[in-house]
């Protein structure tokens, strides 16, 4: 609202000079807001990167398009759907916002998503994982472009069944999402021919010591652990594995969610040999080198953009060349008019290469299992993962439930 | 395989052995709001803040002036007790004479501030903090494998709990201690400097906060949410103890911890939750809680 | 945290006035969907008053009844098609039988000990509803329709919610300044003030105190229903502790114990959550300076001080 504002401000020094209409006329921007964690336990890992991340997709499509004018803000929605919500109304309602990027975290994501349909704008999702934004809850108005649990859970399980991991125990955050990443997990292990020996959920938010669940998951006898949570949770769990000498013997670890910056900031020394699924890696290829070089300098505290962030940037993009290709007139009028012309067009940038979107919403991008480098294989700053196994774009998406999602035409 | 309630025992005793080691943070947490509710009537939320800043500036002291772990569990209680006294002096002292609910509300305002500074200047990520090498590895005991570190972890606390109960339970500086919480004006015509007395109660109690934290800081990932996570349940513990118990909160915090370890194989959902129906029956069965004294 | 309580005087009818043209003026100049979460607040925070302030008890569990309220709103709009005032209604009626229940258990202590009984009690709502499949866990109970004014008028439309949300809030600020100025309310102070005395004086004071408890328990289950309505979900953010703490915290910047308080101090908290949303942590910061500060500068809170000041009731 301290945009809002700002922006009122700005509007009647605006009408005080021009005639309405005129005003209207000379303004036809594109408004994105970057509405993500800033504060709570998931700002590391999106947060002020993602708003880099789209900065840059503007900066340099504003580059190539100069005269299309672009503008983005940003907001905490502190993790709270009604936060949410509010802002997302506000930004419509009031300062002209056309997109919303990002939005970690389901509750607030779902939130979201019913209000960008109410009010036919556009939805780039990045930092939520929850499938039903393309499934149950699916929209024409909704773009979902990173990773869901689905991807998380098949990338991961399929390949640690493949190597030998057939006997799992969970440990699951107690709220939708773990049960989600659990879920979609056991389908691959059974699958495979695995299976699962038992499961822990923990109450979340609020748990710390993870070691009781640690132990009883080594005692269970099985071959994987399998790490259904995210962000601190997830790092606390692979420090104490770690000090329990849990991975010894025939038991691994497998985090469902963990991104490049949890790596960092666990160390290799604690998080060397974890499996781990993300769709963009920054030492991929060139492309994805590139990428990372050219907005490393802005990234916060000089971190390596993840997954999310980078598919913040690349979302951005493919919408600005949607909107700059029907005008930005048309593309404020109607989000669903977009988002139909994003599904048309062929996806093609550094982060992800050449990609395609399905009816459904689902961007369909491929799926990279990692293995994090010991210290000693490490060459340089952020050298962390070795590629094991890439599940393609088409596989690694849930597949279209048609009886869900009223966009798919059966 | 001797089995208990379908659970084999030798993973029972390892998750007793767990819980005390979580009971030993509740222990010293508790201990230190124990300290500060006896002697100053004074409810301070800010507790897991001011733990979560001894983590954090162990980690500063390595990070910036390259001194380690041993340092620190002397530095770091120093410094943050310092910081105890400056919060005292300043903001605290002015509550004593009004209703508790106030300090508490106080310094429930002193915790945010301190956790958003933190969360500004450091994120959320997390910072690592390694094990001091010479406590790393550990032993396989035949039901489980106990890292050296968490035994020290266990030993380290049950010494601070044992010393600072000496000190106010038996010492002749915790007997006028005491004597100044009963009557402030006698104690005072002793030629006792009575604010100055308490200025340092609130300060140890800190303190003890401060070194919970260092003690922690290898285990858990440093960040700022780390006090938030632990106040909630040690608040529990105290007022299951008896509010400003010194041998209530001990006694509790590795009972709880022990309970809330055995709940975890039973029911992993509720293992936060245990403590609230604990402290919900204690309350109304025995109103000043397990040690409180009768009012 | 006294409120004084005379006869409803000229001064509050000038104030009730004022509030009734902003109200009726806000929309115009604010975000109606901001006024409106301000206005829920504002019942939630009448509601903890109506404890805290008149009768001594200071809660640190009123999410529980706030959350119930905005969980069976939401479920019995989106499954039972009724109209508007019916699932508020709902969600009023869950806060009171919850209220009962803990109301019961807790109104045996006072003072701090209550504040941890109610916060113990609320915890274990709260894992309840992060373990009954009707509340989706983390999700929360979405797209829930904002439904229809007693079957007719259609609530879609923002004015048409936020003078359905004013309404609302109007009764319940009448009912509550009813109650106040009851003799029920009377006898509540007295036992405020010298819960012994107000025994001796034949009062069955345990009485009294629970139904305090329960109708503070309704009114935080329709603000919480009414906040359903309005943002078309409800999830577990509305049972969490540190919704408890902020109910505080507006009472508290408000004053503990004024008519106007709780309006204000909803105001003020819930403008600078939505202001300095882009300042990140900050946020959490200023909030805590602005406790601070209260406790120490203004303990009477904004009204309160003014009251003082100007020498009035409010």
């Amino acid at each position: 609202m301290m945009i809002s504002r700002r922006s009122l401000i700005g509007s009647a020094a605006l009408a005080a000079t021009l005639p309405r209409a005129a005003a209207r006329a000379a303004a036809p921007g594109i408004k994105l807001g970057v509405l993500t964690d800033m504060s709570g336990t998931y700002s590391a890992e999106t947060g002020k990167g993602s708003l880099t991340c789209t900065q840059q997709a503007v900066s340099e499509f504003m580059a190539a398009h100069p005269g299309f004018a672009v503008e983005v803000i940003s907001a905490d929605h502190q993790n709270k759907p009604d936060v949410g919500a509010t802002l997302a109304r506000q930004w419509f309602d009031r300062d002209g916002v056309d997109v919303i990027v990002d939005v970690p975290t389901s509750s607030v994501a779902l939130a979201v998503n019913t209000v960008v349909k109410e009010k036919n704008k556009v939805f780039l999702v990045s930092g939520a994982a929850t499938p039903d934004l393309t499934g149950k809850q699916c929209s024409p108005n909704t773009l979902h472009w990173t990773y869901d649990t689905y991807m998380l859970g098949r990338s991961t399980g399929e390949a640690m069944v493949k190597s030998g991991g057939d006997t799992w125990y969970f440990i699951t955050a107690d709220y939708v999402f773990g049960h989600d990443l659990q879920d979609s997990t056991t389908l691959f292990i059974k699958q495979g021919g695995g299976k699962v020996l038992g499961a822990s959920a923990y109450p979340f938010p609020a748990t710390t010591d993870f070691s009781s669940y640690l132990v009883r998951a080594k005692a269970s006898g099985a071959k994987v652990i399998g790490l259904a949570n995210a962000g601190t949770d997830t790092q606390n769990c692979v420090k104490q594995a770690h000090e329990f000498d849990i991975v010894s013997g025939q038991t691994r670890l497998a985090a469902l969610l963990m991104v490049i910056t949890d790596v960092h900031a666990l160390t290799l020394q604690a998080s060397h040999g974890l499996v781990l699924t993300e769709s963009f890696y920054w030492d991929l290829n060139d492309r994805t080198r590139a990428f990372t070089k050219r907005v490393l300098a802005k990234m916060p505290n000089g971190f390596y953009p993840n997954m999310i962030q980078a598919g913040c940037y690349s979302a951005t993009l493919h919408y600005l060349k949607a909107a700059a290709a029907m005008g930005a007139a048309a593309a404020k009028a109607s989000g669903a008019a977009v988002v139909e012309r994003m599904k048309k067009m062929p996806v093609e940038d550094d982060v992800f290469g050449a990609t395609t979107i399905r009816d459904d919403g689902r961007h369909l991008v491929p799926a990279y299992l990692f293995q994090v480098k010991t210290p000693a294989e490490s060459k340089g700053p952020w050298d962390y993962y070795t590629l094991v196994a890439t599940t393609s774009g088409a596989e690694a998406a849930p597949p279209v439930a048609s009886e869900h999602c009223a966009l798919i035409k059966s | 395989m001797v089995m208990i309630f379908g659970v084999p025992a030798p993973l029972l005793l390892g998750q007793i052995l767990l819980g005390l080691i979580n009971g030993a943070f509740y222990a010293m947490l508790s201990l230190g709001l124990a300290v500060i509710f006896g002697m100053l009537n004074i409810i301070n939320f800010a507790h897991g803040a001011l733990f979560m800043t001894g983590a954090f500036v162990a980690w500063m002291l390595l990070h910036y002036a390259g001194i380690g772990f041993y340092p620190a569990l002397v530095l770091v209680p120093l410094i943050v007790g310092a910081l105890g006294v400056l919060l005292e002096r300043t903001i605290i002292a002015p509550l004593y004479k009004i209703d508790p609910i106030y300090g508490l509300l106080l310094t429930f305002g002193v915790a945010l501030v301190i956790e958003g500074l933190f969360r500004n200047g450091y994120g959320s990520a997390g910072l690592p903090y390694e094990i001091p090498a010479s406590l790393s590895g550990g032993a396989q005991l035949g039901f489980m494998f106990l890292p050296t570190y968490r035994g020290f972890v266990v030993l380290a606390a049950a010494i601070v709990c044992f010393a600072t109960w000496v000190t106010i339970e038996k010492t002749r500086l915790g007997a006028t201690l005491r004597a100044a919480t009963e009557n402030a004006l006698l104690v005072r015509a002793f030629g006792v400097n009575v604010p100055r007395m308490i200025t340092f109660t609130f300060a140890g109690g800190v303190a003890l906060a401060g070194f919970a934290g260092v003690l922690a800081a290898p285990i858990y990932t440093v960040n700022p949410d780390m006090g938030e996570n632990f106040i909630i349940v040690v608040f529990a513990v105290v007022v299951i103890g008896g509010m400003g118990s010194i041998l209530g909160s001990i006694v509790t915090g590795f009972a709880l911890g022990v309970i809330q370890g055995l709940t975890s194989v039973f029911y992993p959902e509720g293992a936060n939750m245990v403590i609230f129906l604990v402290m919900a029956f204690v309350l109304l069965v025995l109103p000043r809680g397990l040690f409180g004294k009768v009012a | 945290m006294r409120g004084d309580v005379r006869k409803p005087s000229h001064d509050y009818l000038v104030g009730f006035l004022c509030m009734l043209a902003c109200i009726v003026i806000a929309p115009w100049v604010l975000y109606p969907l901001f006024l409106m979460r301000v206005l829920c607040y504002a019942i939630f925070v009448m509601a903890f008053n109506l404890l805290a302030g008149y009768s001594g008890l200071v809660s640190f569990g009123h999410a529980a009844f706030f959350g119930m309220g905005a969980y069976a709103a939401a479920w019995s709009a989106k499954n039972l098609g009724i109209s508007a005032e019916v699932a508020v209604a709902i969600g009023g009626l869950a806060g009171a039988a919850l209220g009962v229940v803990i109301g019961w258990l807790s109104i045996r202590r006072t003072g701090i000990y209550f504040a941890m009984i109610t916060l113990a009690l609320a915890q274990l709502v709260y894992f309840f509803c992060v373990q009954v499949p009707f509340t989706h866990g983390e999700n929360g109970i979405q797209q829930v329709p904002r439904l229809k004014l007693f079957g007719a008028i259609p609530l879609n439309g923002s004015m048409a919610m936020y003078w359905f949300t004013a309404g609302v809030f109007i009764l319940c600020f009448l009912a509550v300044h009813r109650i106040i100025h009851s003799p029920f309310g009377k006898v509540l102070q007295a036992i405020r003030e010298n819960e012994p005395r107000a025994t001796s004086l034949g009062h069955r004071t345990k009485t009294y105190k629970l139904i305090a408890f329960v109708l503070s328990a309704l009114f935080s289950g329709v603000a919480g229903g009414l906040l359903a309505l309005v943002f078309g979900f409800a999830t577990l953010e509305s049972v969490r502790y540190t919704t408890s703490g902020e109910v505080v915290l507006m009472a508290l910047v408000g004053g503990f114990g004024t008519v106007f308080g709780p309006l204000t101090g909803s105001l003020v908290l819930s403008a600078m959550e939505n202001y300095l949303a882009s300042f990140g942590s900050w946020v959490t910061v200023a909030e805590g300076a602005i406790f601070i500060a209260a406790v120490l500068a203004f303990r009477r809170g904004i009204i309160g001080e003014v009251m003082a000041k100007l020498k009035v009731s409010l």
